[in-house]
């Protein structure tokens, strides 16, 4: 038995998965974000069923990627819960009936019920049932008020019994009106807080400010958790009881040779430093775990929550003039927002993006213009040691370029950008089991992920450099690297690892002993030559091979521009 | 019985705060299909919400939905009003 959930994007149909199932699962207030579905399983009578959230979509008729994914699925299910808006009945109910043509066993969630009183809406439940003709049941998937209403109710679905297949869209349009002026009254509309904010945040000049203090408010709250969980907990963790055990092991092993390099790494003043040691168990589990787990867990709550209450489309908005210009329109600074955190989802997310020019596009300058989290929080670590300035230098190159190659790409790049055309969800109150469980998700998914390639790219690094293989690959990119960026020739080696884990390759760089700006030309440039592997394979998977080749030259082109730049003017 | 001829405006000229009715999309098949699955379609009512600077996009209510659509394309949308 396979079930569906199926409805507009913004009605709560993933917090109403979540309930179904009672497992972790992405749920969000925006379109995107459920593209990859989401998979559970619940237990109906004696057996168990499996769920499947569809990603949200207006009309089968599909008109983007994602869109497409959600009608495929449907080809395989054995009954589909509608998930409606309750407060925008007749968008959604167009889909209801779509979904009716399909000879499928329908049952419809007339979700977000909490919210119909302060808007001023009635609707008539048993009526609005009697004329689908199939189960209707209101539900709140926030709170779980009605889900066990719907579950009890689903074996009543059906395939209602006057068959409406191949009604043309002015039929079903017309039907649909006709059922809302008899279900649906409307009486006065009370004003909230929310109104004024969201009147606020629309105003061309208010929006702006509240932009201006929303980011900044974000980027404040990202240091702030990441410096304090780096200050009171990893950092004491780790120097309190990390340490005294591989000083033990350190002896153990006789202070020298080939184990006690590859396990602890070089002692540094008799003892370890985690950013120069450069052994599997030092430096090998503090770059994942010690320097950027704490800011993993920083952004991806401020993410969940801003994704949550609503503000992103709103931001979307607000970026579209700028993005524009790039060759892009403003939805697509959600995919750029998923990419501060990891590169991955950002370039699956660009499957929101309607053409393939624009997918291309975001995917590049998301490759090269937008550091992961792992690799901020090195960059942050390292060249922020040095002073402020110097990381802000990183970032407004990295920024610059994000927004020159998108003006060159915008030029050059064949093919048609659609505009920006999507739906602003109310603002609601931030649902913090929700955002909990997401965040938990996403940070377990980082370890899970993470620690295994950072241990394998130390482990592989620390051989190579006993095979001698470094300094081979070192001699042959030393005229590029130090005559046009440069840098000292070990800095190809970081280079090179960073094609495995960028956090690990601006660790390498720390006991070279740089100065600030070989530090600022190495990061710049390690963060826009070649994406990682993980992001690699994706690029491949959403922009097939010769895209992929394309991408990859204008990043590695992008970086030695800017790097022989800064080399130049700094 | 005297017949009301309204403005015809497109979106992009409607005034912030006023509502009309969407007589005309011009544009291909593509785009009338995004738009009406948004619920933007002949006959409908849309109030505008809030235009941008510098060419940016324009904000509508039409139900109790808001949307935001681009410059170009607020551009196609003709609406009748008053």
């Amino acid at each position: 038995m396979r079930i569906l959930l199926v409805g507009n994007p913004n009605v709560g149909k993933s917090a109403l998965f979540s309930r179904l199932t009672g497992i972790h699962i992405i749920a969000s207030n925006y379109p995107g974000t459920t593209v990859e579905f989401t998979k559970g399983y619940m237990k109906l009578g004696e057996e168990q069923a499996e769920v499947i959230d569809v990603p949200g979509t207006y009309t089968l008729e599909p008109t983007s990627k994602a869109e497409e994914v959600a009608v495929e699925m449907l080809k395989d299910g054995d009954l589909v819960i509608d998930v409606v808006d309750a407060t925008n009945l007749e968008r959604n109910l167009n889909l209801t009936l779509q979904l009716l043509e399909r000879q499928v066993p329908v049952i419809v969630a007339l979700n977000i019920w909490d919210d119909t009183r302060h808007r001023g809406i009635n609707i008539d439940v048993a009526k609005l049932e009697e004329l689908l003709g199939v189960p209707v049941v209101p539900t709140v998937g926030v709170t779980g008020q009605g889900i066990k209403g719907l579950v009890r109710r689903l074996p009543e679905a059906k395939v209602p019994k006057t068959a409406y297949s191949g009604s043309s869209s002015d039929e079903r349009w017309a039907r649909v009106g006709n059922i809302v002026s008899q279900v649906q009254s409307l009486s006065h509309r009370h004003h909230t807080w929310r109104d004024v904010l969201e009147d606020v945040s629309d105003h061309p000049v208010g929006g702006v400010f509240i932009a201006l203090v929303v980011l900044l408010a974000t980027f404040w709250v990202i240091r702030l958790i990441g410096e304090s969980i780096i200050g009171y907990v990893t950092d004491p963790l780790f120097e309190w009881l990390w340490t005294p055990l591989l000083m033990k092991v350190s002896l153990a092993l006789g202070s020298g040779g080939f184990w006690h390099s590859v396990l602890i790494g070089n002692l540094i003043a008799g003892g370890i430093d985690y950013f120069q040691s450069f052994g599997l168990l030092s430096t090998g589990f503090y770059i994942p775990l010690g320097a950027v787990l704490p800011y993993i867990v920083s952004f991806y709550l401020a993410l969940g929550i801003l994704e949550d209450v609503g503000y992103l489309p709103r931001l979307a908005v607000l970026m579209d003039t700028l993005m524009h210009r790039l060759g892009l329109h403003g939805y697509a600074i959600i995919p750029t927002i998923l990419g501060f955190g990891c590169n991955v989802p950002a370039v699956m997310a660009t499957r929101i993006l309607e053409s393939r020019r624009q997918r291309f596009i975001a995917a590049t300058l998301i490759s090269i213009g937008v550091p992961c989290a792992a690799l901020q929080a090195m960059i942050i670590g390292l060249v922020g040691q040095q002073g402020g300035q110097y990381v802000a230098m990183v970032y407004g190159s990295l920024f610059a370029s994000w927004v020159i190659i998108g003006l060159i790409l915008n030029r050059i790049v064949k093919g048609f950008s659609p505009e920006l055309l999507v739906e602003i969800p109310p603002y609601r109150l931030p649902p913090w089991r929700v955002i909990g469980e997401k965040l938990w998700l996403r940070v377990s998914g980082f370890i899970k992920e993470a620690l295994p390639i950072v241990l394998s790219t130390v482990l592989v690094v620390n051989i190579l450099y006993t095979l001698g293989v470094f300094d081979a690959i070192a001699n042959i990119a030393a005229p590029i690297v130090s005559g046009l960026l440069g840098l000292p020739k070990e800095t190809v080696v970081a280079l090179v690892i960073g094609f495995l884990r960028k956090d690990v390759a601006m660790g390498m760089l720390a006991p070279l002993a740089l100065t600030v700006k070989q530090l600022v030309i190495s990061s710049t440039v390690l963060a826009m030559f070649f994406p990682c592997v993980a992001t690699f394979v994706v690029l491949f998977r959403e922009l097939r091979t010769r895209d992929t080749l394309k991408a990859t030259g204008i990043m590695v082109a992008a970086a030695l521009i800017v790097g022989s730049l800064q080399n130049l003017i700094l | 019985m005297t017949m009301h001829q309204g403005r015809q405006l497109t979106l992009r000229q409607m005034e912030i705060g006023q509502t009309g009715t969407v007589i005309g999309i011009l544009g291909g098949r593509g785009l009338m299909r995004r738009l009406e699955a948004l619920d933007i379609r002949p006959g409908k009512k849309v109030t505008k919400v809030s235009s941008t600077l510098f060419r940016g996009p324009v904000t509508l209510r039409v139900d109790n939905a808001q949307l935001a659509i681009g410059f170009g394309m607020a551009n196609r949308i003709i609406v009748e009003v008053g």
